[in-house]
């Protein structure tokens, strides 16, 4: 499957239901006739327009174009870098909030344990047995779905508000053992983290001030998550993801073991946090316990939100944008949480969904679907309600 | 044989008793209707049965079997399928979408087909809206959604949780009318409504729930005739 946002190759039946969403869509802001004309184009142009996108994307660093560009205020290596690396977290803390619907304040605390674990196995400042780089990529991301699982087995029979202020505890009691646990060294910290192998022309190619190298790494990490996360979004799992996010209690007597899919979207999305975490302490080559406060975790979430709750491309997006205006805009930067929130406050009233809304793709059905939507007539106006703001939905239930 | 029993079952929303040793059954084949005011814990009745309330006291047969400490998701597999109150639908999916939900605990998929057309040919309205989001819909569609969609679980039991609540007149009928017509084809059914009227009607049997305790019980046409329940629920 490619990176295409629409999902899998369309039928008779889903071209009709595209015909009306785009109906519906020019009633709908700038960014939605774009997506309609996007999806009206043919496939193999979708495809090539993704892939030049995609190339572009992965040489950002080496093309450094100007406006875009970060300097002279950073390096634009190493922001992209730091754009890749909010995109991973946002990606992984999207499967959480977007879409099994489960507020985690706390999000930072998988991205601490990644961190510590890729330290505790490479820094020379550690004691413990030292393996290459690489591995404690998949160690980090076993280790916090260990802890993702000790945190969601007592908790995610909570539900909404106390589920949020039990992670906020979460995240606050990680970096507090940092502080407090010998073996974490505090603020001393690990120094000479290690990184993936290889040099050039004698020098080390993954090397702590040069960006690019981490950026691409990072980024082809991201489309392979992208497209795991996208084949779990189609199953199974996917579908009873959505169905806790719009309704436990009807999910629940659909016969959805809902306590067991949360506990798998939290063991996922602490996977990629893990993930993200051992990749960041890589690069920065230093891990102390400074770097996971909790302004951090919601700055996270916000990422999630502006990108739009439930869609992977949104949260990318999302996480890049966050990440990036404070690299560009060093002026503002000391402002940064108090211009997101302003934003977020901004995108809450005119757009709720977020700049690309989640879409509901249950297409495990999509055959059966298809044999029964061939002969139903179209219905523009209530199409375009599947991904107009399903905050309002939940209002309109009732006549 | 009984489908469904509760054992004198009590159940407590923290330290306040919602349902006092409550004891009931519902036959194989059976509409049985739970008729009861405002707050006389009929959804209550609902939730604990389905299991998305825990007992405090007694027990709940199921089909052979002790499903008291059943999860909810379980009892879905074992047989019983709940259209909630306030229809519970899933607002962003769309009508099929919500459909094939319903279906999500089968293991045996492969009469997907004549369970979407079952649940057409019952509702053509909800063909008609197939790929309309569940939120879009109107209260009646959305009832008869919820309806279907628990249809799609193939289950012996259907529990219904006021089915009528907030429609129009026309639309009670036709629900109660679908009602007899899935009864009929062999599902039985436990319906909760305040339209003790219709529920009456259509009822083999019935119990009447006040604060708690079934105070009454008999065939729907005794039940109705019973004075004191003719001056508390049908206005007369």
């Amino acid at each position: 499957m490619g990176i295409n946002p629409e999902g899998p190759p369309m039928g008779g039946a889903e071209a009709a239901q595209l015909d009306a969403d785009e109906l519906a869509e020019t009633k709908g802001s700038r960014l939605d006739k774009l997506r309609g004309r996007w999806r009206a184009l043919p496939r193999w142009q979708q495809w090539l327009v993704l892939s030049i996108v995609a190339l572009v994307v992965f040489f950002l660093p080496v093309i450094n174009p100007p406006i875009i560009t970060t300097e002279p205020g950073t390096d634009f290596p190493l922001a992209c870098f730091d754009m890749a690396r909010f995109a991973l977290v946002a990606l992984g803390l999207n499967v959480v909030v977007g879409q099994a619907g489960l507020l985690d304040l706390g999000y930072i605390g998988f991205f601490a344990v990644g961190s510590y674990v890729a330290a505790l196995w490479t820094s020379s400042d550690s004691t413990y047995v030292h393996i290459p780089f690489l591995w404690t990529l998949p160690l980090a991301m076993v280790v916090t779905v260990f802890f993702g699982v000790l945190l969601g087995i007592p908790t995610l029979r909570l539900r909404g508000d106390y589920l949020a202020i039990v992670t906020l505890g979460f995240g606050e009691i990680i970096r507090l053992l940092a502080s407090i646990v010998p073996a974490l060294r505090g603020n001393v910290g690990f120094q000479n983290v290690g990184a993936p192998p290889g040099t050039h022309d004698g020098k080390q190619i993954f090397d702590n001030s040069h960006g690019t190298p981490w950026y691409m790494m990072t980024v082809a990490i991201i489309i392979v998550v992208m497209l795991l996360l996208g084949n779990l979004e189609r199953s199974r799992v996917g579908r009873a993801w959505v169905a806790i996010r719009e309704d436990e209690d009807a999910a629940e007597t659909m016969g959805v073991p809902t306590f067991k899919f949360k506990l798998w979207a939290f063991g996922t999305g602490a996977a990629i946090g893990g993930l993200s975490g051992a990749i960041f302490a890589g690069q920065v080559g230093f891990v102390n316990n400074q770097k996971f406060d909790v302004a951090t975790s919601m700055l996270f979430l916000a990422a999630v939100v502006l990108g739009g709750s439930g869609n992977k491309f949104g949260a990318v997006i999302g996480g890049a944008i966050v990440s990036y205006i404070p690299n560009r805009f060093i002026e503002i930067a000391n402002y940064k949480y108090l211009i997101f929130g302003v934003v977020l406050i901004v995108l809450m009233i005119f757009r709720p969904q977020g700049l690309l809304p989640a879409r509901n793709h249950l297409l495990a059905a999509i055959g059966r679907i298809r044999q029964w939507t061939g002969t139903a007539s179209g219905q523009p106006e209530a199409a375009a309600a599947t991904d107009a703001g399903r905050i309002t939905l939940r209002k309109e239930e009732d006549q | 044989m009984a489908l469904l029993e509760l054992n004198s079952i009590s159940v407590h929303y923290g330290r306040i008793q919602a349902l006092h040793e409550m004891s009931i059954h519902v036959d194989e084949g059976e509409i049985v209707s739970l008729i009861g005011a405002n707050g006389a814990g009929k959804t209550t009745t609902m939730r604990a049965i389905a299991g998305l309330l825990g007992l405090s006291a007694g027990s709940i047969q199921f089909d052979g079997g002790d499903v008291s400490k059943t999860k909810a998701h379980l009892r879905v597999i074992r047989g019983m399928s709940l259209a909630p109150e306030g229809r519970g639908i899933f607002p962003a999916m769309t009508v099929l979408e919500n459909l094939d939900m319903g279906a999500f605990a089968r293991k045996d998929k492969s009469s997907m087909d004549a369970d979407f057309a079952r649940v057409f040919d019952l509702f053509p309205r909800l063909k008609e809206r197939s790929k309309q989001a569940g939120g879009t819909l109107s209260g009646g569609e959305q009832q008869m959604l919820a309806i279907g969609r628990a249809l799609m679980a193939h289950p012996k039991l259907l529990l219904l949780d006021e089915p009528s609540m907030g429609l129009a007149p026309q639309f009670i009928r036709q629900i109660f009318r679908i009602v007899k017509e899935v009864n009929e084809q062999g599902t039985t059914v436990l319906l909760v409504e305040q339209n003790a009227n219709q529920a009456l009607k259509l009822a083999h049997r019935a119990y009447v729930l006040e604060t708690g305790h079934i105070t009454r019980e008999g065939s729907g046409a005794e039940v109705a005739a019973d004075p004191a329940v003719r001056a508390a629920y049908l206005g007369a």
